[in-house]
C-alpha cells in the first residue's frame, strides 16, 4: 500500500527547509562549527529530495542506454562495470560518439540531483 | 575553534611550555591556546608564547599518537618530520612559507609535531573571493601565486629531505589503484585516465620540488595579498607543471568559474608571472593535461574521502557527503576532454 502524503520528496524538502531556515541560524549563534555541519546536512537532504523525485527515472534511462550501447543485458552495476572495463583497456574511447552521448546524458542526470547549480 | 575537555588542552599547553622554553632558552608562558581546525588526526593549534618579555605568535602542527594513519589518498602524505624539513628548505629558498621553528621531541608526548610562526591572513575562499577587505588583494593574488610557485620549483634539491618522485605515469597508476580499491565502476573517471594515459608527457629528466596541493584554500591572504603557502604534506619531486594544473582545477575557483587561476585570474596571467619569476616557459597543452589529471584526482579523492566514512574508519557526515561531490568533476572532465580533443 502506498504511503500517505507527504511523499518522500515532500517530507525531505520540508525537513531541509526547516534545518536551513530555522535550525542553522540558531546554531550559527550558539556554535558556528555545528552551524557549518548543519549546512552540510541540509544540503545533503536537498540532494535526497531531488533523488527521490528524479533518481528512478535517471537510473532507468541510464540502464536503457547502456543495454543499447553494450548490446547486452545485466544489472545497471554489471553494465557500468563492463563499460568501465572497456574504457580502461581502450576498447572504447572518446572518439565513440554513442559513448560520449551516453556519458553526457548520464552526467547531466547525476548533476541535476547532486548539484544543479554546478557549471 | 573546537571545545575540548580541559585535560587535552592542559596536556598540550604543558608540553608547549616545556618545549618552547627549551627552544627560546627562557621560561615560556603559554596563552590563548586553541585548536584551529578539526580532524582527529592532523591538528592545528594556535597559541602565544611569552619568553623573556617577548611575545611570539605560534602554531603547533600535530599528528596525535596512537592513531592509525588515515587511509586512501592520505597514505601518500608526508610525515611531520619530513614536512618540517621541506618547509624549512622552501623558506630558505625565499618561498613565502611559514617559518618553522622546532620539532617536538618524543618525550614531549604530543606525537609527531612541530612549531612554526603564525602568519596573518585567511585561507577561506568564500571570504577572499567576495568580501570587501580583500578587494585590492584579489587583483594581486594571481601574479603572486605565479611568482611564489616559480620560487618553490627553484628550491635547491640538495637542501631537501629524501622525497618520492612521481612522474605522470605514476600518477595515473596511483589513481587507477585508488579506483580499484573503491570497487564501484566509474566510467567517466576511467575514460579520463585512459585519455590521460594516451597523451601523457614523457618522464622528465630533472624532477623538481612540487608542492602537490597548491590551490585556493591552502594559502593565506590578507589585505595586501598572499602571506604564506600552507599544507605541504603532498610535496614530492616531479613535473612542476603539475602545480600549475592543480591550481586551475575548477573546484578551486569556488564559484568564480571564469577565473581559472584559483578563482582570481586567467591562466595567461598566472603563467606570465611564473615565467617572469624564473619558471620555465609553460606549454599550454602540458598545463591542460595536468589540469585534466588534477580534476580526475579530485574526483577520486571525493570518493576516497567518502570511503573513509563508509568503511567505518571515521564516522563523519561531512566526509560522507563529499562522495556526492565527485560528479562535479565528471561534468568538468567531459568538458575538458572536448576542449583538448
Amino acid at each position: 500500500m502506498a504511503q500517505d502524503r507527504p511523499t518522500a520528496a515532500e517530507l525531505l524538502a520540508a525537513i531541509a527547509d526547516f534545518l536551513r531556515e530555522e535550525a542553522t541560524p540558531a546554531l550559527d549563534r550558539a556554535e558556528p562549527r555545528l552551524g557549518f555541519q548543519m549546512r552540510v546536512a541540509a544540503n545533503s537532504l536537498a540532494i535526497l529530495e531531488r533523488e527521490a523525485r528524479l533518481g528512478a527515472g535517471a537510473d532507468a534511462r541510464e540502464h536503457a542506454r547502456l543495454r543499447v550501447l553494450l548490446r547486452r543485458d545485466g544489472t545497471l552495476e554489471d553494465l557500468n562495470r563492463e563499460l568501465a572495463r572497456q574504457l580502461r583497456t581502450g576498447e572504447r574511447d572518446e572518439r565513440d560518439a554513442g559513448l560520449m552521448a551516453h556519458l553526457d546524458a548520464t552526467i547531466a542526470d547525476k548533476i541535476a540531483i547532486a548539484n544543479p547549480r554546478w557549471r | 575553534m573546537i571545545v575540548h575537555t580541559t585535560s587535552e588542552s592542559q596536556i598540550v599547553a604543558a608540553a608547549l611550555a616545556h618545549a618552547t622554553s627549551r627552544h627560546f632558552g627562557g621560561t615560556a608562558s603559554i596563552e590563548n591556546l586553541g585548536q584551529e581546525s578539526g580532524g582527529a588526526s592532523r591538528q592545528t593549534w594556535s597559541f602565544d608564547a611569552t619568553v623573556n618579555g617577548e611575545c611570539h605568535g605560534l602554531i603547533l602542527r600535530r599528528d596525535p599518537p596512537l592513531q592509525g594513519r588515515p587511509g586512501g589518498e592520505r597514505s601518500s602524505a608526508l610525515d611531520r618530520a619530513t614536512e618540517f624539513r621541506v618547509i624549512a628548505a622552501a623558506w630558505k629558498a625565499g618561498v613565502r612559507a611559514p617559518e618553522v621553528l622546532f620539532e617536538m621531541q618524543p618525550e614531549d608526548g604530543l606525537g609527531e609535531a612541530y612549531v612554526m610562526r603564525r602568519v596573518g591572513g585567511t585561507a577561506i575562499a568564500r571570504k577572499l573571493l567576495r568580501d570587501p577587505p580583500y578587494a585590492a588583494a584579489r587583483g594581486r593574488v594571481t601574479g603572486q601565486l605565479g611568482e611564489i610557485l616559480a620560487r618553490i620549483h627553484a628550491t635547491d634539491l640538495a637542501t631537501l629531505p629524501p622525497l618520492v618522485t612521481r612522474q605522470a605515469a605514476d600518477q595515473i597508476a596511483n589513481l587507477r589503484q585508488s579506483l580499484d580499491q573503491l570497487g564501484t565502476p566509474q566510467p567517466v573517471l576511467e575514460l579520463s585516465l585512459s585519455w590521460l594515459d594516451r597523451r601523457k608527457p614523457p618522464p622528465i629528466g630533472r624532477p623538481l620540488l612540487v608542492h602537490g596541493d597548491y590551490r585556493t584554500g591552502n594559502y593565506l591572504v590578507d589585505e595586501t595579498g598572499v602571506t604564506a603557502i600552507l599544507d605541504w604534506e603532498g610535496a614530492h619531486l616531479g613535473d612542476p607543471v603539475e602545480d600549475l594544473g592543480w591550481l586551475c582545477v575548477k573546484s578551486w575557483r569556488f564559484g568564480a568559474v571564469d577565473k581559472p587561476a584559483g578563482g582570481f585570474g586567467s591562466r595567461a596571467e598566472l603563467w606570465a608571472a611564473y615565467e617572469r619569476a624564473g619558471g620555465a616557459k609553460v606549454d599550454p597543452a602540458r598545463a591542460h593535461w595536468w589540469e585534466v589529471l588534477g580534476t580526475a584526482r579530485w574526483g577520486i579523492i571525493c570518493h576516497t574521502q567518502a570511503w573513509r566514512h563508509l568503511s567505518g574508519a571515521v564516522k563523519s557526515m561531512e566526509l560522507a557527503s563529499i562522495g556526492r561531490r565527485a560528479v562535479e568533476t565528471e561534468v568538468d572532465l567531459l568538458q575538458l576532454l572536448k576542449e583538448g580533443a
